[in-house]
């Protein structure tokens, strides 16, 4: 139970995915001007990485590995996100309007987040099992909301300041995520695995 | 005429289309693998390859592909060199290919990639989706060598692994900037590369095409 915890909790601040392996840093910088749009993207994040972590897993141990085809790993890896974000994309569609409209703009663009792709390869590379690897995916998700909306709110507050026009957007964007990369490190000495 | 149509599709990749500081395309690995010089390098060839390859068959397919499924091929066949390379650099580089690590497959989902097969190689033919495939390749290795060339140089004082400035334990004056190689540095120097490159280009870069 400790151990699960731990993961999450890795998952989240200490290796947060944006500010320690620099992933889905495009959606974070283009997607985090409004702490609202910011919110449905980090949720549709969390709630395809929820899925893919243990359906990666399972075709990994039940067919890649059994049949000694780790070499497809990537091709499999991308068809089967690409697959899950359409079935999300439909399965929302039908059952719930407001999810859909929240979520909706969000959910095609994450077939290229590298984070999902990054998640996947990673949980087999640590051999987690099955519980692990859904609780890593769910946890790196959460990591990931978490770093967009705090620069989603810093950048609200940014529009009243004066900033010069050279670093503007996309620079004062990537420094903001420097000093939270360093405030981030602050979580680097609580126990790990 | 021909030749000079070739030439811009190359040449725009380096500087007035820069996959990185104007585009703002493939960030991850940029940011990611660039702690020192000979990795942003090897990540860039790498990218290089993949693209040059993807564009090509894409380029002389373009007919072929269903609209509809159109990016799923397109990925299928990234995700195809991808393997190739990484499996090239597991058996020749083993010790680079131990230091990208994950970050080679990630190359699978670079959006430079899927972005110049869906804006340029799948509209174009094969001599300037070539032409196109070679500027934008050589931009972003040459960005990534720029920007892992000044974390490397103030976070060990080396250049490619070459000692440019002397550490203080070894009779120099300078201390390494630790920051430089820790993944604050990375933000900061690539904000603060793009912010001079806006400054001497007088306009601040376009917004980051994929997500």
């Amino acid at each position: 139970m400790n151990e699960l915890l731990l993961i999450i909790i890795s998952a989240v601040v200490i290796n947060n995915f944006v500010l320690k392996y620099f992933l889905g840093i495009c959606p974070f910088l283009g997607v985090s001007k409004q702490v609202e749009a910011s919110l449905s993207m980090g949720m549709a994040v969390t709630f395809v990485m929820t899925l893919t972590a243990p359906v990666v897993w399972l075709i990994n141990t039940f067919i890649l590995v059994k049949f000694d085809l780790r070499f497809l790993e990537y091709v499999t890896d991308i068809i089967v996100i690409a697959a899950l974000v359409q079935l999300v994309e439909m399965f929302i569609r039908k059952t719930s309007h407001g999810l859909y409209r929240t979520l909706g703009i969000y959910l095609p663009l994450i077939t290229t987040n590298c984070a999902i792709l990054f998640s996947a390869l990673f949980l087999v590379l640590r051999g987690y099992n099955l519980i692990q690897s859904t609780l890593f995916g769910f946890g790196s998700g959460v990591g990931f909301t978490l770093a967009i909306v705090i620069m989603a709110g810093i950048r609200e507050e940014l529009d009243f300041a004066d900033v010069p026009e050279a670093l503007q957007g996309a620079a004062s964007t990537l420094i903001i995520a420097g000093f939270l990369a360093l405030a981030f490190m602050g979580f680097s000495g609580m126990p790990t695995k | 005429m021909r030749q000079y149509i070739l030439f811009k599709d190359a040449l725009k990749g380096l500087w007035k289309e820069n996959p990185v500081f104007r585009q703002l395309l493939g960030m991850c690995p940029t940011l990611a693998v660039t702690n020192a010089a000979i990795f942003g390098l090897s990540m860039g060839l790498a990218t290089f390859f993949v693209l040059l390859c993807s564009s090509i068959i894409i380029s002389i397919f373009r007919r072929v592909f269903p609209h509809q499924v159109r990016i799923a091929s397109f990925v299928v066949i990234i995700a195809t060199f991808v393997t190739v390379v990484d499996l090239f650099l597991k058996g020749n580089f083993p010790e680079i290919s131990k230091a990208l690590g994950p970050y080679v497959p990630l190359i699978v989902v670079n959006c430079l990639i899927l972005g110049r097969q869906e804006v340029f190689a799948s509209k174009n033919p094969l001599h300037r989706a070539v032409a196109d495939a070679l500027g934008m390749g050589i931009g972003f290795t040459l960005a990534l060598i720029a920007l892992a060339s000044i974390r490397e140089l103030l976070g060990s004082g080396t250049i490619f692994g070459v000692q440019i400035l002397t550490l203080v334990g070894e009779g120099g004056r300078f201390r390494p900037w630790i920051i430089m190689l820790l993944p604050a540095g990375a933000f900061l120097t690539l904000g603060t590369m793009i912010g001079i490159s806006n400054f001497f280009t007088g306009r601040a870069a376009k917004k980051s095409a994929c997500h």
